[in-house]
C-alpha cells in the first residue's frame, strides 16, 4: 500500500460499493467507500427494499375481501397511504443503518462526499481533498432513464424514485414501461385501488421473461382490472389542469389519448458514468457502460467497475457478486472471473410472482438451441390449494442429451423464494434427477419444483 | 403388464454394450436373479441378471447386436400378452431411462426386492477407489463422450471437475478424438486410406479403452524410469522351501505382489494418486497385475497386498487371472489399483518400460530371470539368478529420489525376502 491512503477506494456506496467495502475489510484490505448520498444506494433507499414494503402492505390490503369471506367486516375508511409510505421508509432507514453498521464493523471507512476520478490511483472530493488508493472500484450505479418529451418533474411525470416517495396515491395512473419496475408499481397501485394503465412498447409485459409465465401474470392483471397496452408506445405527454394527457400509438399507428393524474415513466436505467472523471484515466464508455474484462477489471490496471455501470443485468445481486469478484481478485484470491449469465436470477414481486434464471423458451428458439422443456402446475402441489393460490407453474428448459438445466421459469405464489433450489442445481451442475430424487417436504410449494424436475425424467406424480 | 428390459451400465465407463449371448430364449420363464444374457462391456463380458420375473416375450437386441445404456433389449411379461405398444415406443422410452452409468456409480448397491419393477434402475456399481470429485453434469457428459474423469483436472470448488473442464478435454486428451467420432465429426487425427489387401479391424470396446486410458496416462503423466537388476537366488530358494510338499505351488507373481505391497506401505508417496489439485495417499496397497488377453489386456487387482500373506495373494490371483482370461471380471475386480506390476519375463524379455496405469502413479516392469555372471564384493565372479525390474513413475506424484528409495528397498527385499518381515 506504500504511498496510498487505502488499499482500495470505492466510488459509490450502493449494493456494489458497500459489499465491496465489507468484503475488502474481511480480507484485510484497508478500504474507503465514498458516497454522496446514503449508503445502500437505490436498492436500500429508493428501490428494492422500500418497494417490497409497499408490496407487502398492498398484499395485506388485497386480502381484505378474503377476510369478509370468513365473516369479518373491515372498515377501510381510515386507510391512509401515508402510513404505508412511512412503513416503507422505516424499512429503508433500518437497512441503511444496517449497512452503515456493517461497513464500520468491517473497518471500511465511509466518506460522505461526492468524488470523481482524478488519476489512476486517485479520487478528488468536491472540497478538493484527494484520496488515493492502490485500487479503485467504480460503483456509481444508475439513475432512471429519461426519454425526451417525458422529462421527470416528480409531480405529474414521475420516475421510479418519485413513485417510491409518493405520500398520496393518484386515482388514475399511466405506467410507461412494463419491465419489473413498471409491473411492480402496477401491482401496488392496483391493489390500493388506483386505476392503472400499463403501457409496453414490446409485445407483452415483462418482455424478457418467459412468454408462458408472463401469460399467467397478464391474465391475473386483467382479472383485477389493470389495463394493459402492449405493442404500444407513448408519443407525447401534456400536462393538464388535473394531471396529464398522454397520447398512445399502437403498432398500426392508431392513436388514442389517455388522461390520468400522473404518469410513471419506468423505461430502464442510465448508468452514472458521466461526470465521474473517466476521461482522466482514459476509460471510454460503450453505450454509457464501462467495458470490463475478467474479474471486472477495466482496461486501466488497478481500476475495477462493478454493478449498474457495467453492461450486465442491472440488479443488486449482480452488483453484490461483482463486488465480491473484484475485491477477491485484488486481494490475490481466485474467484470465478465472471458471472455465468444463465445463472443470474431475476425476481418480479407482483402477484403471482415471476422468478427465473437462464434461458426463456423464446430465447432458446431464437438462438436455435437444441432444448427440451418440462413443467408442473402449482395446482399439483397440495399446499397451493390450501393457500387458494393455485395459479402458476414451474417450468424448466434443459439440454436434451445431458439434461443440463438451461433455464427455469416460475410464476406463482412465492416463486421468488422457491426458485433457488433449481438455481443451486444449475450452479452446482446437478442434474434434474438429483433434485427429482430429493425428498421434498409435504405440503410445500417447493414440491412443484421437485415435480417439475421429476417431469423431466417422466416421473411426475401429482399431475 | 409386459415390461421392457433395459440395457444397464454394467461398468461405470460403459455406455454401450454388445449382447454376447442370450442365455434365455423367447418363451422361457425368467425368475429374479436368472442370467438373461451375457453382455460384453468395455472391459469384460458380464452376466446380466434379471431384476424382474415373467416370460421372455421378445428379444429386441439379438446376440451380436449393440445397445446403449437405457435401450430396450427385451420384453418380459405373461405369455400371450400384447407388447406391441412397448415395442413401438421402445426408443423414446429408452431415452427417458435414468442414465445409471453417470450417477449410479456413486450409489451403494441396493438389493432389489423380488418382483420389483426395473425402473428407475439404480444398479449396483462399485465405485473405483480414489473417487474423482466431479459434478453430476460432468459425470454425465464424461460418460456420454467417453472421457475418463480421472484424466482431468477439476477447476470447480475444491478441485471438482465441472462441465467446462470437459469442454477443454477434447483438446488435451486423446479422448477428444473419440468424442469427435461419437459426435459424428471428423476425427482430429489423420485417417488413412487402406491399401489393397489391407485389413481394416474395427476396434473392440477393450481396444478403445486401452487406447484411451494409456494415451491419457502417457500424455498427461510425465513418466521417468528407474531400472535395477536384482539377484533372485534367495527368493527362488525361499519359494522352493515354501512350496515343498504343497500341491498348489505359490507363484513368483505372488511373491512379487507381497513384497511390492510391503514396500509400498513403507513408501506411501509411491502408493498415491494424482488428483488434479491434490494427491491422494492410499492406506492399502492394491496392486494390479497386467494379464494378457487375446484382444488386449486387463489388470485384475489384488487388494491389500501389503498385509496379506503370500498364499492368500496367490489364491486371490489364481481366481482373478482365471476370470480375467474368461472375460468375467467384475469392475470391482479390476478398478482402483494403487500400483501395477507388468511381467514379460515369461515372454523372454529381459527388461522393458511400462505405461503407468492410473489411478496408480507407478508401474513395475518385470523382466525375465536369467543366470548371469555377477561381480561380487571382493571382485569374484559368481553366477546368480538375475532379474531386471524397471519402475515407471509419474513425476507429478513421485520425485526421482522418492522413486529411487522405494525401488532400492523393493530390490533389497527381493534379494533378501527376510527383509520384508523386518
Amino acid at each position: 500500500m506504500a504511498g496510498y491512503d487505502y488499499d482500495v477506494v470505492i466510488l459509490g456506496g450502493g449494493p456494489g460499493g458497500y459489499v465491496a467495502g465489507i468484503r475488502a475489510g474481511q480480507l484485510g484490505l484497508k478500504a474507503a467507500v465514498i458516497e454522496r448520498d446514503k449508503v445502500g444506494g437505490v436498492c436500500v433507499n429508493e428501490g428494492c427494499i422500500p418497494s417490497k414494503a409497499l408490496i407487502h402492505q398492498a398484499e395485506l390490503f388485497r386480502s381484505i375481501p378474503s377476510l369478509k369471506e370468513i365473516g369479518l367486516s373491515v372498515d377501510t375508511k381510515g386507510f391512509d397511504y401515508k402510513a404505508v409510505f412511512d412503513k416503507s421508509r422505516k424499512a429503508s432507514d433500518a437497512l441503511m443503518k444496517g449497512v452503515q453498521f456493517l461497513l464500520k464493523k468491517n473497518k471500511a471507512v465511509t466518506i460522505p462526499a461526492e468524488g470523481t476520478l482524478s488519476g489512476r490511483n486517485e479520487i478528488t472530493l468536491k472540497d478538493g481533498k484527494k484520496i488515493t488508493g492502490k485500487n479503485i472500484v467504480i460503483a456509481t450505479g444508475s439513475r432512471p432513464r429519461v426519454i425526451p418529451g417525458f422529462e421527470f418533474d416528480e409531480e405529474r411525470v414521475l420516475s421510479s424514485t418519485g413513485a417510491i416517495m409518493l405520500t398520496k396515491l393518484p386515482k388514475k395512473a399511466i405506467i410507461l414501461g412494463a419491465g419489473a419496475i413498471g409491473v411492480e408499481f402496477a401491482h401496488i397501485f392496483n391493489a390500493f385501488g388506483v386505476e392503472v394503465h400499463l403501457v409496453e412498447m414490446l409485445d407483452r409485459i415483462l418482455p424478457i421473461e418467459d412468454a408462458e409465465a408472463v401469460k399467467v401474470l397478464a391474465r391475473a392483471f386483467q382479472k383485477r382490472g389493470v389495463q394493459m397496452y402492449t405493442g404500444t408506445k407513448a408519443v407525447s405527454v401534456q400536462k393538464t389542469a388535473g394531471g396529464v394527457s398522454v397520447v398512445l400509438e399502437d403498432k398500426g399507428g392508431a392513436r388514442k389519448a389517455v388522461d390520468a393524474d400522473q404518469i410513471l415513466v419506468v423505461v430502464g436505467r442510465t448508468p452514472n458514468t458521466d461526470g465521474i472523471g473517466l476521461e482522466k484515466v482514459g476509460i471510454t464508455t460503450e453505450k454509457g457502460f464501462i467495458p470490463v474484462g475478467d474479474f471486472n477489471q477495466t482496461k486501466v490496471s488497478g481500476i475495477y467497475a462493478i454493478g449498474d455501470v457495467v453492461n450486465t443485468p442491472l440488479l443488486a445481486h449482480v452488483a453484490f457478486k461483482e463486488a465480491e469478484i473484484a475485491i477477491e481478485h485484488m486481494a490475490g484470491k481466485s474467484p470465478e472471473p465472471r458471472i455465468d449469465p444463465l445463472s443470474i436470477p431475476s425476481a418480479t414481486y407482483c402477484e403471482p410472482q415471476v422468478a427465473s434464471f437462464g434461458l426463456p423458451e423464446w430465447k432458446a428458439v431464437e438462438q436455435k438451441l437444441s432444448f427440451a422443456k418440462a413443467s408442473f402446475p402449482y395446482r399439483g402441489a397440495g399446499k397451493s390449494v390450501a393457500l387458494e393460490q393455485t395459479e402458476g407453474f414451474v417450468k424448466v428448459i434443459y439440454e436434451p442429451k445431458t439434461k443440463e438445466i438451461l433455464g427455469v421459469h416460475i410464476v406463482g405464489a412465492d416463486a421468488t423464494e422457491i426458485m433457488h433450489e433449481m438455481l443451486l442445481g444449475r450452479t452446482a451442475e446437478l442434474l434434474p434427477e438429483d433434485i427429482a430424487l430429493m425428498i421434498h417436504a409435504h405440503p410445500t410449494l417447493s414440491e412443484a419444483v421437485g415435480e417439475a424436475m421429476r417431469a423431466v425424467e417422466g416421473w411426475a406424480i401429482h399431475v | 403388464m409386459p415390461e421392457k428390459i433395459l440395457m444397464m451400465a454394467l461398468s461405470p465407463t460403459m455406455d454401450t454394450g454388445t449382447l454376447a449371448r442370450w442365455r434365455k430364449k423367447e418363451g422361457d420363464t425368467v425368475a429374479v436373479g436368472d442370467v438373461l444374457c451375457e453382455v460384453e462391456t468395455d472391459k469384460a463380458t458380464m452376466d446380466y441378471e434379471s431384476t424382474s420375473e415373467g416370460t421372455l416375450l421378445k428379444i429386441v437386441v439379438p446376440a451380436g447386436g449393440q445397445a446403449k445404456v437405457g435401450d430396450t433389449i427385451a420384453i418380459l411379461g405373461k405369455p400371450g400378452e400384447d407388447f406391441s405398444a412397448l415395442l413401438a415406443d421402445a426408443r423414446p422410452a429408452a431415452a427417458k431411462a435414468p442414465a445409471a452409468s453417470a450417477t449410479g456409480a456413486a450409489r451403494a448397491p441396493t438389493p432389489v426386492p423380488a418382483g420389483a419393477s426395473t425402473a428407475p434402475m439404480a444398479h449396483a456399481h462399485v465405485p473405483a477407489s480414489g473417487r474423482v470429485r466431479s459434478s453430476p453434469l460432468a459425470r454425465r457428459i464424461a460418460a456420454q463422450k467417453g472421457i475418463d474423469l480421472r484424466s482431468l483436472q477439476g477447476s470447480g470448488p475444491e478441485g471438482r471437475i465441472v462441465k467446462r473442464d470437459l469442454d477443454a478435454a477434447p483438446v488435451r486428451a486423446v479422448s477428444g478424438v473419440m468424442a469427435a467420432r461419437q459426435a459424428g465429426q471428423a476425427p482430429a487425427v489423420p485417417s488413412y486410406t487402406p491399401g489393397p489387401g489391407d485389413e481394416v479391424v474395427p476396434l473392440s470396446s477393450m481396444r478403445r479403452i486401452i487406447a484411451r486410458r494409456l494415451s491419457e496416462s502417457m500424455f498427461s503423466a510425465p513418466h521417468y524410469y528407474l531400472t535395477v537388476a536384482v539377484a533372485m537366488d534367495e527368493l527362488l530358494a525361499t519359494r522352493t522351501r515354501l512350496n515343498a510338499g504343497r500341491e498348489k505351488k505359490a507363484s513368483i507373481n505372488a511373491f512379487l505382489l507381497a513384497i511390492a505391497g510391503r514396500a509400498l506401505l513403507r513408501h506411501p508417496k509411491v502408493n498415491s494418486t494424482w488428483n488434479g489439485d491434490s494427491i491422494i495417499r492410499h492406506t492399502t496397497a492394491d496392486i494390479g497385475l497386467a494379464v494378457a488377453l487375446p484382444d488386449g489386456l486387463i489388470t485384475p487387482v489384488v487388494r491389500d497386498c501389503g498385509r496379506k500373506g503370500i498364499l492368500a495373494i496367490d489364491g486371490d490371483l489364481a481366481g482373478l487371472v482365471e476370470r480375467a482370461r474368461a472375460g468375467k471380471l467384475l469392475p470391482a475386480e479390476y478398478e482402483g489399483n494403487t500400483f501395477t506390476i507388468s511381467t514379460l519375463g515369461s515372454a523372454g524379455i529381459d527388461e522393458f518400460t511400462a505405461v503407468i496405469n492410473p489411478p496408480g502413479s507407478a508401474i513395475l516392469a518385470v523382466g525375465a530371470i536369467r543366470k548371469e555372471p555377477v561381480v561380487g564384493d571382493n571382485d569374484t565372479i559368481a553366477i546368480r539368478q538375475r532379474m531386471r525390474v524397471t519402475l515407471s513413475c509419474d513425476h507429478r506424484v513421485i520425485d526421482g529420489a522418492v522413486g529411487a528409495a522405494f525401488l532400492r528397498e523393493l530390490a533389497d527385499m527381493l534379494e533378501n525376502p527376510m527383509l520384508a518381515l523386518a
